[in-house]
């Protein structure tokens, strides 16, 4: 239910951006006023998201603990697993941001013809990574349609996404790997039962989206082929607050811009927030030197405790009589200083070590 | 006749249908799967609100009319206290990757079960009534009104974890469902509603110093049947002291290691080690408590129990301290005690009388794990043991969710068994270290009116036992929790029968050759040790 | 039991194996069942490992004639783990006559074509299985018993020590002075 929802709401926004484009001429709208404010809409959001969770603190140092901890000097401490100083921290943060290592753990054991093997359940690693990786670099090359000259870095990414030199215009590898990803990952949600269980309208809507985004940005590249030096001239419009609605760009890239726009707008209020709050993860982001280094709780108040004067008011009878040493001996009655006056065997029971 | 029916029939167990989405579908209390309800007089005892007689099973749970208010306070204020708690309750993209890692899914099969939506439970909540888009749109955003139904949903689930981090090793956001539970287990502190597995010892502790409740002359003469033991056993008399002003360490075990067995076994162990050692420490029966169910209970409850430790350091005027074996007690030293009853200025940084060694990592803190000290103690050779005394056990080592997860202490042990075993076999690696599977019973929840979740919960750890004892013959379970001592023996009792159950330390009893002692005929358990081929005395 | 029809049984094994084990999902709620065939790893997986494991050692066993001493452990590994998932008795151990039926339709499927296999053959077989349900009924009732023997096992152990104080002091009881007020210094 939760994916024919998200599946109608992203036709929708497709049909809404033809609509007023095609129909309605609203190019202005769509190219300048929808982007200006998915932006700022983008910015404000995540600003105040993390300004929220900033706003909490981390009382105590939760560290997952990953591996051998810092010990004795002779043994070797897992020392990005589980580390005990900002080296190792920002190695860990680096790993799991980079590389996504705890989703690489993902591995499996089974038993095969009756002898153990080690296989692994790398799919989603696999499928995340290159998901994330690709998007990534997608949105690096876009920075040639925002910026003149054209930076070098810009330059290098699209001849080496694009080494493998096929048609015209040149195929670049991340599009197709995007769009190869993020379908395994909606697949994935609709074919693993768990999986589809726990899933959302939430979760299928950004997933449509962005199968939207790049189906929408693959054919305005390699078959409506719409006219780049409009887009730059647009793009450059947009970033110089210039903005400019040139003539003659097809439809499908406004198509494609609105949908961008609407995946700018959606992020700051939606899980799509992980990826800001991953830094801040408490069971990543410290170490664990929490015995050598003492984690201070800002909200700490002093709490109601049972002393040791209540504890030995309630059993010193009990402690004298089993020698265990008190702080406090009661007062002594005159009957039992009569008793003590005169000399007894008894005396000779110990005290305790004291 | 009556109709018989088929056993197609009879087979079929009546279940919801699986369309339906898990937040229509209301909470079922399944017998053997869940606590008792507290009793008043423990709740009473510290102080906490709504103490009344109540059952999870009653239709009507007595609470305050107001209690959704007290629930979404409870949330909000904590929202505001803990990073994690918003963080977790924002980022997760249920990418399902901790879903079959929770030991009582893959025991239980239940889908609530999954650490996603045991979060789910509450992050559904959380997004009706704590973000825009939930307060909007409602369950087109994922949000669930807050009703009865699904707080008693909290409540059973939330005592279905046992707060031991696996699923937290493998989420790429280190989501922490052990997180969840533990602020899900406070707010519902909010209401009473707690187990009597769980308020009982930590009654017992606050008022009494320990879970079990034992007043100070009942915990010294328990000694004595242990003291008597070792001298049958060695023929040497180990002299403990209890509440001695100006000793050096203060020793702080978990109390399920003083009176129940085998965690006795490990506690004749540590005296024996401290003896032959020479170790100027001393037992406190008012800090008589390692472990601590109020960290199950609320923040505010863990401190008020774990206070003990420092106040008795301070009071004694030791010079540091050295813990136990035990799970959760090693999560609250390591990652609690400090930031909580600290800085314990008034005690000095850990340094091994016997081999100078200083324990840099326990230097604010000044609280050094016991497997740590022997290790160290080992590896400068200081002690002479007998590792084939140990001959009649192919042990393996089982990691505690707490020491492995939230602290990382994995090769000490080991190197200990290692010198103290001759036969040491690891389980299969998806089931050790930090990926270790829980004995299913932590976190408070080794009672036994659940003991058919325990037995779930806890049958991957079992499985990977039974595997090693099907290929190296493996009847020995090590391990360095006393929860695990007091719930392991059941489980592979039930499980894997003919594997026993014993802490670290009661194997370097065994190994230990203590001065002066008589020809060891006799385990730590008084059973006789198979006789020894060309049997040379050590 | 006749050649024949072991080797029928035999050849038909891996799809009496898998309706066998489709049976016994059947018997779980779906969400569960789903997870438990998917999950078939010996140690990530250990539930549908066990009873996939468990069912397909009987059914070699049954085709091959083994002792029932040796078939014991097999069956109890299925029959301990559906002792504590709320199984009533009956519930819990009927999938076995499931096999009765799965095999004879198997069976009935191939032996057409071959020359048939008689009644009586095949009742052989089928008796077989019932002394199967039968040992599964007693393991069933040992599980559970165990499983009370252990919660009060669990609480004398978790409190050994204090009982064998308690036992001194009933002995100790009357002996010796009492000792309250000899510590006042």
């Amino acid at each position: 239910m939760g994916a024919l929802f998200s599946f109608v709401v992203v036709i929708l926004l497709i049909l809404i951006a033809y609509v007023g484009v095609a129909a309605v001429g609203m190019q202005s709208i769509f190219g300048t006023v929808v982007p200006y404010a998915a932006v700022l809409i983008f910015i404000v959001g995540v600003v105040y998201r993390v300004i929220k969770w900033g706003k909490s603190p981390v009382p105590f140092p939760i560290t997952t603990t990953g591996g051998q901890q810092k010990s004795l000097p002779w043994i070797k401490q897992a020392k990005l697993d589980n580390p005990s100083g900002s080296a190792g921290v920002i190695g860990r943060m680096a790993l799991e941001i980079l590389l996504f290592r705890s989703l690489f753990r993902n591995s499996k054991s089974e038993l095969r013809d009756g002898r153990l093997a080690y296989g692994s359940a790398k799919w989603l690693w696999l499928a995340a990574i290159a998901f994330h990786w690709s998007f990534l670099i997608v949105l690096l090359r876009h920075i040639r349609l925002f910026a003149t000259p054209i930076p070098s870095f810009v330059s290098l990414l699209e001849n080496l996404d694009g080494f493998l030199q096929i048609g015209a215009p040149r195929l670049y590898l991340t599009g197709v790997i995007l769009l190869l990803a993020v379908t395994y990952l909606l697949l994935r949600r609709f074919y693993v039962p768990q999986v589809r269980y726990i899933s959302l309208a939430s979760d299928y809507f950004p997933v449509f989206l962005i199968v939207a985004i790049a189906s929408t940005g693959i054919l305005m590249r390699y078959f409506f082929k719409v006219d780049i030096v409009s887009v730059k001239e647009l793009a450059m419009g947009l970033v110089s607050f210039n903005p400019t609605i040139p003539a003659g760009i097809g439809s499908i890239f406004y198509i494609h811009v609105f949908l961008v726009s609407i995946l700018f707008a959606y992020f700051p209020f939606s899980k799509l927030m992980h990826a800001g709050g991953v830094y801040l993860s408490p069971t990543r982001n410290l170490a664990n030197n929490s015995r050598a280094v003492r984690h201070v709780n800002p909200w700490d108040y002093p709490v109601k405790v049972h002393t040791y004067d209540e504890y030995e008011n309630e059993f010193r009878e009990k402690m004298i009589n089993a020698g265990i040493p008190v702080e406090h001996s009661p007062a002594i009655t005159p009957e039992e200083e009569e008793k003590l006056t005169e000399p007894t065997d008894d005396a000779e029971i110990p005290v305790g070590k004291e | 006749m009556a109709k018989l029916p088929k056993p197609e029939q009879l087979s079929k167990v009546e279940y919801k249908l699986p369309g339906k989405r898990w937040m229509n579908t209301p909470v079922e209390f399944k017998e053997g799967m869940y606590c008792n309800g507290t009793r008043p007089d423990y709740l009473e005892t510290v102080d906490f609100p709504n103490p009344r007689k109540w059952a999870p099973s009653d239709e009507d749970w007595k609470l305050p009319e107001n209690w959704k208010e007290i629930v979404l306070n409870g949330m909000k204020e904590r929202l505001e206290k803990y990073r994690s708690f918003r963080l977790f309750m924002d980022i997760c993209v249920r990418c399902g990757a901790c879903a079959d890692k929770c030991q009582f899914y893959l025991g239980t099969g239940d889908p609530k079960n999954m650490p996603v939506l045991r979060a789910e439970l509450m992050r559904s909540v959380y997004r009706r009534y704590f973000t825009a888009s939930g307060k909007m749109l409602g369950k087109l955003a994922g949000g669930r009104e807050l009703t009865l139904d699904v707080l008693k949903e909290w409540w059973y689930y939330f005592y279905q974890c046992s707060e031991c981090r696996r699923c937290s090793v493998f989420c790429p956001y280190g989501i922490d469902q052990a997180e969840i539970t533990m602020i899900g287990r406070e707010i519902l502190n909010l209401l009473g509603l707690n187990t009597d597995w769980i308020a009982g010892p930590v009654a017992n502790c606050y008022m009494k110093g320990n879970h079990l409740g034992l007043e100070p002359h009942t915990i010294k003469s328990n000694f004595e049947f242990m003291v008597d033991d070792i001298e049958e056993i060695t023929g040497i008399k180990v002299e403990p002291s209890f509440n001695r002003k100006g000793a050096e360490i203060l020793f702080v075990a978990p109390s399920g290691d003083m009176f129940g067995d085998p965690g006795t076994f490990t506690c004749m162990g540590y005296m024996m080690l401290f003896h032959e050692l020479g170790l100027d420490y001393t037992w406190s029966t008012f800090a008589s408590e390692g472990g601590n169910f109020g960290s199950f209970t609320s923040m505010e409850m863990g401190k008020r129990l774990n206070y003990k430790i420092y106040a008795e350091a301070k009071r004694l005027g030791v010079k540091w301290i050295i813990g136990g074996e035990c799970g959760h007690m090693w999560r609250v030293v390591n990652q609690y005690m400090d930031t909580w009853n600290g800085p314990a200025d008034f005690l000095e940084v850990p340094v091994s009388p016997i081999t100078g060694t200083r324990f840099e990592n326990a230097k604010s803190t000044k609280m050094v794990h016991i497997a740590e000290f022997t290790a160290d103690l080992i590896k400068h050779g200081k002690l002479k043991l007998d590792p084939s005394r140990n001959d009649h056990l192919k042990v393996t080592f089982h990691d505690s969710c707490n020491t492995s997860r939230g602290m990382g202490i994995l090769d000490e042990p080991r190197y200990i068994i290692k010198n103290v075993c001759n036969h040491f076999y690891e389980m299969p690696e998806d089931t050790i270290r930090e990926k270790t599977f829980c004995c299913g019973s932590g976190s408070g929840l080794n009672a036994a009116e659940n003991m058919e979740l325990r037995m779930r919960g806890g049958f991957p750890r079992a499985n990977a036992v039974k595997y090693v004892q099907q290929t190296h013959g493996v009847n020995m379970l090590a391990n360095i929790c006393a929860i695990d001592r007091a719930a392991l023996p059941t489980l592979m009792n039930y499980w894997v029968p003919g594997v026993d159950v014993a802490g670290l330390h009661e194997l370097v009893g065994n190994a230990l050759v203590m001065k002066g002692e008589k020809e060891r005929t006799q385990d730590l358990r008084l059973e006789d040790l198979p006789e020894k081929e060309g049997a040379e005395n050590v | 039991m006749e050649t024949k029809l072991k080797d029928i049984l035999r050849e038909k094994k891996p799809a009496i194996l898998k309706r066998w084990f489709d049976v016994v999902m059947e018997t779980y709620p779906a969400e569960a069942a789903g997870f438990y065939k998917g999950a078939k790893n010996r140690f990530t997986g250990p539930v549908g490992y066990t009873i996939h494991e468990g069912i397909d050692g009987l059914i070699d066993g049954l085709i091959n004639e083994v002792p029932f001493e040796e078939l014991s452990p097999l069956l109890d590994s299925i029959i301990k783990i559906r002792a504590v998932q709320k199984f009533s008795p009956s519930q819990a151990v009927a999938f076995i006559f499931h096999l009765k039926k799965i095999a004879s339709e198997e069976v009935e499927n191939v032996s057409s074509a071959h020359s048939a296999i008689d009644a009586a053959t095949l009742s052989t077989f089928e008796s077989k299985i019932d002394d199967l349900a039968l040992t599964a009924f007693d393991l069933y009732m040992q599980a559970r018993e165990k499983i009370n023997e252990l919660k009060v096992e669990e609480a004398k152990n978790m409190v050994y020590r204090l009982i064998q104080r308690q036992n001194q002091l009933y002995e100790m009881q009357g002996q010796g002075p009492k000792i309250e007020t000899l510590n006042l210094k």
